[in-house]
């Protein structure tokens, strides 16, 4: 059994005890314990249960690669699912619970699928659960889905406390990972003048040298570390992040890393999460190498764990991970692990060494300490119960399985080698090379990924390239760090590269199934992805099925898609993989490293940008008075604009009607500041919009103002406005107010890609003005009363405008008109919008001017046939369709979207047009999208549809209902009465009329 | 081919399973084919199974230059619906939900069609209306969709938050019999069945050139050698373009990556598919319990099937907005994959200007849930020569006659 030991632990201090609770037991461990190491400090060796089978399953790493030890963090708002003990820096109140169990850790009736494993292979829910059809979705599928889900959903009212935020960083050398290989590259780029970042996941630096010990330079490691970063940390070009973990690597030296900044403090006030940001000139990957597991019968037992692991527990955390360790192993590094153990006082009853020979230097020195080293042996089976591993039996790693002998144990050390970490190398397109002598994949030097300008933008150093020991490792990262300065055109550091004492290790040999003969009986208990239970069996049936590509049998099996994905399992199931097809394993090659090296929150992906910073809503000048007053809104584009504001106890919907008949009685006043306003000027701007408009703008007379059309190259109308000519060379082109970004973007687009040599800029002003439109028969009655300007019929005639002062604020007003009554719209500078609003309502009070919406608006508009972009159009919609042919030059050579209406479909004269529909019964509303039916269906079954209502409103103006509709040959069929079938067995019937309800002649706005 | 069933597990595991055959043949090429469809995707195996199945015609190869299934098929988020709003669109997406149905019995594999529903919120006035023109063309179409009310979103999406504050939930476009499948069982469910029909598939299988006389097309040239065939049809999604040039010929699709990522697996919360097209979320909840999340297609052309980050953080942003509860999960794996977007964002289904060589392509970010439709179709104008209804309005001449069928205008976004 697991436990803490009576001295050591280079990470604790022994003199802070910290109480947390794990399954709601309270439990003690050390300040510098991470939760794995107190937990197995405190004797517990089970921590959670499996995914598929509910395996019981102990602590099996002591890093990031943990499959294993995932556990829910806190409770309420805050709980967490799906936390590695490995990971998680324990603090005092800590509350963690077990997952993937019920009703308990202990007594998991999900266990029962474990006895039923030999019926449950890989890929078994797409041979059954086929019959009968409606069982899949309600017995198969819901079981299905419970059982798996791993960790507990946050509760369906959660809502996050904690804040996190975005950091934007620029480092000409971002240094991943601060073991020896990372300190010794910052270091070395820092004294070449570069800037450096230097991140670290981990809470403290030195990566495997803490456990590992040596020395370095005549110090021992862990000083010679606290020294490099004692001289970091006076190079003023070098930032050190320890907690933060760089998780994914994009194009063009972008690098995303996760800061746990308080995850270990929570509620302490700072961003829980922060998000880098990160642009690098070059990426060192000094990400260290992480050892893999073996296959052999019953290896996912709790106290089976990682030899690096047992190292870590026992000599940083001062923790026993049992009291009898066997070691299993097929190189020499993990001796380290024994005599690790023995320093400890603990028992090493066998060493069983896969290779025929064990007699390097560090197993010498394991032999000398009295410990039995079996050659050529390797573990048959583990056996154990619920609580752990009991004993293992021995067998011949050449043989088939027959137990030699059984060793009584607690915990089994195992190690089948190192792998590097290549997946930041991986992410942009770097590529791998299979070193079989040392029988891992390590970055292909010669293929890295590339920059923008082709050239090499990461390198791997280190243990993270191959260079597993230290001596080795130290060389390559000071080489690594030199290379890059000259790469970035810096004299690279001249001191000398540190050396580290190392002894000699022996060639390992790779272990991929235990024994080499295994039966089926022991390879369907032998684990290779602990996490989603996947076995050595697993893979070899997908292999038998024809699942031949890595990713073929990934997916079949689901190796390697757990929440460490596959950090421990890949390589060991390609292995075996490429044994079960007979082909080498380079050519059956990995699977792809996706981004992020280990999960990044979705609160810190989302930022500071929640609540009222996601999207912040745009307010006009004049928002904050519409919000006092009242106002109903709704979002347009990213404004928010009144759609009608009611009086206190007054409906929407009678408000709306009393704006709109206020408006055609007396006067209303609309903020209309949200409409779109891009300046358009030089030599060439005239030239420029009669590409951009469909109808001729060059023509327009400064002073003047014209309605203007947009589409597409499709010929489709996209926008429309009314485009004022300032001067010979500046033309102010007013949008929707949903569209006046992708406008100025539309034209940015084509100035910049197509017609670059065009003399224009643009700009879009639509938030420095104030834009406001008083509307009604006695609007210039209310615009005179400010004085300033002389607006009479004959000095600012319709479609003109003029310039001056109102109101002692300077104002362009235009004279154009979206209702169809005499209506100015009054640009004033934005800062003084709210000034030139209060002023309309004090001058407009005598003649009952009264504020409106966006409804009424839309009522207003449709009433006088106007058509909305949006409502009217639908991206298959030409002028011509909704009878603004007018608006199409037949002058123009060339115009976006003329070309595309010559085509046939486009001429068609089938085509739906926009017609006005008078409904049988003035009183019934047609409902927004309603169809019109016409004979029989179609012989699929599909209702003969021959277009859609556009636009549907009760006009208070004419107390009628009335609407705009799309229909097919619409202009040739007016007078005729169609069948709008609005629900089943209920039809509505209108007559096609004229979509201009009121004042054809114009005669409202014409005074 | 031995069927599966629970009682075949049973059998098998009583011997360790040792009895499983290869789910689809791995041959050698043939000199010639009556067929040959480059691409073995979701598209082009339901192809070859419906020739086979329907038209008899089993000289059929489909070759891949990877593994089968490894393009869009196994990279999207697996969404199927069939709510469309153009005539066209609303009767191949119903023709292929309608086949996913019994997809499962069909190809004695299982699929697991999951008609969990699809909710599509309405999140502003325009996005509103639009939902309601197609609630009613789709009841017109004889298509189960409806709009529904804020109150009952919340009813069938117990944990969203319909209150905003940026983009209250107006109301929503449900359709109760979309749902999700499983992405990779349907290609290799076709796979099993069409080669258990006797089609070839040939995987590790590049296309390098396609042979063409004054006739029309007489083969193409492989990775594994020539391939004689008087009939081609390229099913190759984002590498149409390519393919295209190879047969002389330039196609209106343009390759973007689309995004997508999924959370850890936490115990199931979320039972329906909800699209947020406002704010450019898609999100359903996976069996094995991960949240699959699509996201917005970068804005430049590219063929590199890598995850990038700019739309990843507004589409989390967006779903953290409006499902609270996911603050504190975790993004797990994203990636992208290559897309072919047409003008008008319909698919491409019909004969290529170079006689012989016939084009399914072009369906953007829609391509998953029309894979049986799209297949059916395929087939049959492979087999007659000519598409029938459900192909033709798709042909490649409606860009030279104007004539769109485009879904992105109803809802102000592609699918």
């Amino acid at each position: 059994m697991s436990s803490r030991l009576p001295r050591g632990g280079r990470l604790i201090d022994r003199a802070r005890p910290v109480a947390f609770s794990f399954n709601g037991t309270r439990l003690k461990g050390f300040a510098g314990d991470t939760l794995a190491s107190a937990l197995l400090g405190s004797g517990r060796s089970l921590v959670g249960r499996s995914f598929k089978y509910h395996r019981p399953r102990g602590v099996y790493a002591s890093g990031a690669e943990e499959p294993n030890a995932l556990v829910s963090l806190g409770t309420g708002d805050r709980m967490e699912p799906n936390q590695r003990a490995t990971t998680t820096e324990l603090f005092a109140g800590l509350e963690a619970r077990s997952q993937n169990h019920w009703p308990s850790l202990e007594t998991d009736l999900g266990a029962v699928s474990a006895g039923m494993a030999k019926f449950l292979p890989a890929g078994f829910y797409y041979k059954t659960f086929i019959q009968p059809r409606a069982a899949w979705k309600h017995l198969f599928e819901p079981v299905i889905r419970r059982s798996a889900g791993l960790g507990p959903a946050p509760a369906a009212g959660a809502r996050d406390p904690d804040r996190y935020e975005h950091f934007h960083a620029f480092a000409d050398v971002l240094v991943v990972g601060a073991g020896i290989a990372g300190l010794t590259a910052a270091r070395r780029a820092g004294a070449a003048g570069a800037r450096v970042l230097l991140l670290e996941q981990a809470p403290h630096a030195g990566g495997r040298a803490l456990a590992d010990g040596g020395r370095i330079d005549g110090a021992d490691a862990h000083d010679w570390v606290a020294a490099q970063l004692a001289a970091l940390a006076q190079m003023p070009n070098v930032t050190v992040r320890l907690r933060t973990q760089a998780a994914g690597v994009y194009d063009h030296g972008y690098v995303l890393a996760g800061e746990r900044v308080a995850d270990h403090t929570p509620g302490d006030g700072r961003p829980r999460h922060r998000l880098w940001r990160i642009r690098a000139g070059h990426i060192i990957t000094a990400t260290g190498a992480i050892e893999r597991p073996l296959a052999f019968a019953g290896n996912d037992r709790p106290g089976v764990m990682l030899a690096s692991a047992v190292r870590d527990y026992v000599t940083l955390y001062g923790v026993s991970p049992g009291d009898r360790t066997v070691l299993v192993t097929g190189n020499d590094d993990a001796y380290r692990t024994a005599l690790a153990l023995l320093d400890a006082g603990l028992t090493v009853p066998a060493v069983l060494d896969v290779r025929a020979r064990a007699e390097g230097p560090l197993a010498q020195a394991v032999r000398a300490r009295g410990v039995r080293v079996e050659t050529g042996r390797g573990v048959a089976l583990a056996w154990g119960g619920r609580r752990g591993v009991t004993s293992v039996g021995i067998c011949a790693q050449a043989g088939e399985g027959a137990v030699l002998e059984e060793i009584g144990c607690d915990c089994v050390a195992v190690s089948g080698g190192w792998s590097p970490v290549v997946h930041l190398w991986s992410h942009c397109g770097g590529k791998l090379r299979w070193d079989e002598a040392a029988a891992m994949f390590v970055p292909d030097p010669a293929r890295p990924p590339l920059n923008h300008d082709g050239r090499a933008m990461v390198t791997a150093a280190g243990a993270a390239s191959g260079a597993l020991r230290a001596d080795a490792a130290l060389a390559d990262a000071a080489a690594a760090a030199d290379r890059v300065a000259q790469a970035l055109d810096l004299s690279p550091s001249e001191a000398p590269a540190p050396r580290a004492e190392t002894v000699d290790e022996a060639a390992p040999e790779a272990v991929w199934m235990m024994p080499h003969g295994a039966p089926a009986a022991l390879r369907e208990k032998a684990f290779l992805d602990f996490q989603n239970d996947v076995k050595v069996s697993d893979v070899q049936l997908a292999a038998q099925e024809g699942f031949e590509s890595v990713e073929h049998a990934k997916r079949y099996t689901t190796l390697g898609m757990a929440t460490d994905q596959g950090k421990l399992s890949n390589i060991n199931g390609l292995a075996v993989l490429s044994q079960s097809l007979g082909a080498p394993i380079p050519q059956v090659g990995t699977t792809t490293f996706r981004p992020p090296y280990t999960p990044l929150s979705f609160g810190a992906i989302t930022g500071a940008a929640r609540g009222e910073l996601f999207k912040p809503v745009r307010k006009t000048a004049i928002d904050g008075w519409l919000a006092a007053q009242g106002a109903h809104w709704e979002p347009v584009g990213d404004w928010r604009r009144p759609y009608a504001i009611p009086r206190p106890g007054e409906s929407v919907e009678d408000a709306v009607t009393r704006e709109v008949l206020n408006t055609r009685r007396n006067v209303g006043l609309l903020d209309a500041s949200t409409l779109g306003k891009i300046l358009v000027k030089g030599p060439d701007a005239a030239k420029f919009l009669d590409l951009i408009y469909t109808n001729m703008m060059s023509t327009l007379k400064v002073g003047r103002c014209r309605y203007g059309l947009m589409c597409t190259e499709n010929g489709f109308l996209f926008d429309d406005g009314v485009v004022a000519r300032l001067s010979e060379d500046s033309f102010l082109c007013h949008t929707t107010s949903g569209g006046s970004d992708r406008v100025h973007a539309w034209m940015e687009e084509w100035l910049q890609t197509e017609w670059w040599d065009f003399r224009v800029y643009t700009a879009n002003l639509t938030e420095q003005h104030a834009q406001i439109a008083v509307v009604g028969p006695k609007a210039r009655q209310v615009l005179e009363a400010l004085e300033g300007m002389d607006l009479g019929r004959e000095t600012l005639p319709f479609m003109g405008f003029a310039e001056g002062t109102l109101a002692g604020i300077p104002a362009r007003v235009h004279r154009i008109s979206f209702s169809g009554e005499l209506s100015f719209e009054v640009a004033v500078p934005a800062g003084r919008g709210q000034a030139f609003w209060d002023a309309c309502l004090e001058a407009g009070a005598a003649h009952g001017i009264q504020p409106y919406g966006t409804e009424a608006l839309h009522v207003m508009r449709a009433e006088k046939g106007f058509i909305m972009i949006g409502d009217e159009t639908d991206g298959t919609v030409t002028p011509h369709d909704l009878n603004l042919g007018w608006a199409v030059s037949k002058k123009k050579q060339d115009f976006i979207g003329k070309r595309a209406m010559e085509r046939t479909h486009l001429t068609d004269p089938d085509r739906k047009q926009l017609v006005g529909l008078a409904t049988l019964d003035p009183a019934e509303v047609l409902p927004d999208g309603a169809h019109a039916v016409e004979g029989a269906p179609r012989p699929d079954g599909i209702a003969g549809m021959i277009g859609h209502v556009t636009s549907s409103y009760f006009s208070p103006t004419l107390d009628r209902s009335i609407a705009m509709a799309l229909i097919r040959g619409g202009s040739r069929r007016m007078g005729q009465v169609l069948r709008f079938e609005v629900e089943p067995g209920r039809a509505i019937e209108a007559t096609v009329v004229d979509p201009v309800f009121l004042d054809p002649e114009g005669e409202r706005q014409n005074v | 081919m031995k069927r599966y069933s629970a009682f075949a597990i049973a059998r098998e595991a009583l011997r360790h399973h040792a009895g499983w055959e290869r789910a689809w043949a791995s041959p050698e090429p043939r000199a010639q084919y009556d067929v040959v469809i480059v691409g073995a995707g979701g598209h082009g195996l339901a192809t070859a199974y419906y020739l086979a199945k329907n038209h008899g015609i089993t000289n059929v190869a489909v070759l891949e230059k990877g593994w089968l299934g490894g393009g869009n098929t196994g990279r999207n988020t697996t969404i199927i619906r069939s709510n469309y709003l153009q005539d066209e669109s609303a009767a191949i997406f119903e023709k292929s939900r309608t086949l996913y149905e019994t997809l499962s019995q069909e190809l004695n594999y299982n699929i697991m069609f999951s008609p969990r529903g699809v909710m599509m919120l309405a999140q502003t006035e325009h996005e509103l209306r639009a939902w309601k023109r197609t609630a009613h063309a789709n009841r017109l179409a004889s298509i189960q969709s409806r709009m529904v009310t804020p109150d009952e979103v919340r009813k069938i999406v117990k944990v969203i938050n319909i209150d905003g504050p940026r983009y209250p939930v107006l109301g929503g476009l449900w359709q109760p019999r979309g749902g999700t499948a499983r992405h990779d069982a349907v290609a290799w469910g076709y796979a099993r069945a069409a080669s258990d029909l006797g089609v070839h598939i040939i995987q590790n299988c590049a296309v390098t050139g396609v042979d063409r006389d004054a006739t029309g097309v007489t083969g193409v040239q492989t990775g594994k050698g020539p391939i004689r065939c008087n009939r081609l049809c390229l099913v190759v999604a984002g590498s149409s373009g390519v393919l295209a040039e190879m047969a002389g010929f330039r196609l209106p699709v343009e390759s973007l990556a689309l995004q997508a990522l999924v959370s850890e697996p936490i115990k199931p919360v979320l039972d329906c598919v909800v699209m947020a097209n406002t704010v450019h979320g898609y999100i359903s909840q996976s069996d094995k319990g991960e949240l699959v999340i699509g996201g917005g297609a970068d804005g430049f052309n590219n063929y590199t099937q890598r995850g990038s980050f700019q739309h990843v953080e507004e589409t989390v942003r967006a779903l953290v907005e409006t499902f609270p509860l996911i603050s504190r999960l975790k993004m797990l794996r994203q990636w992208g994959g290559i897309v072919d977007m047409t003008g008008d964002r319909s698919p491409i289904i019909g004969p290529a200007p170079v006689p012989g060589i016939f084009l399914n392509c072009g369906w953007g970010t829609g391509g998953f849930k029309a894979i049986p439709g799209s297949g059916w179709a395929t087939a049959e104008m492979l087999a007659d020569g000519a598409p029938r209804a459900l192909a033709a309005p798709f042909s490649l001449e409606r860009f030279a006659e104007g004539r769109m069928i485009d879904e992105s205008v109803a809802a102000a976004v592609a699918h």
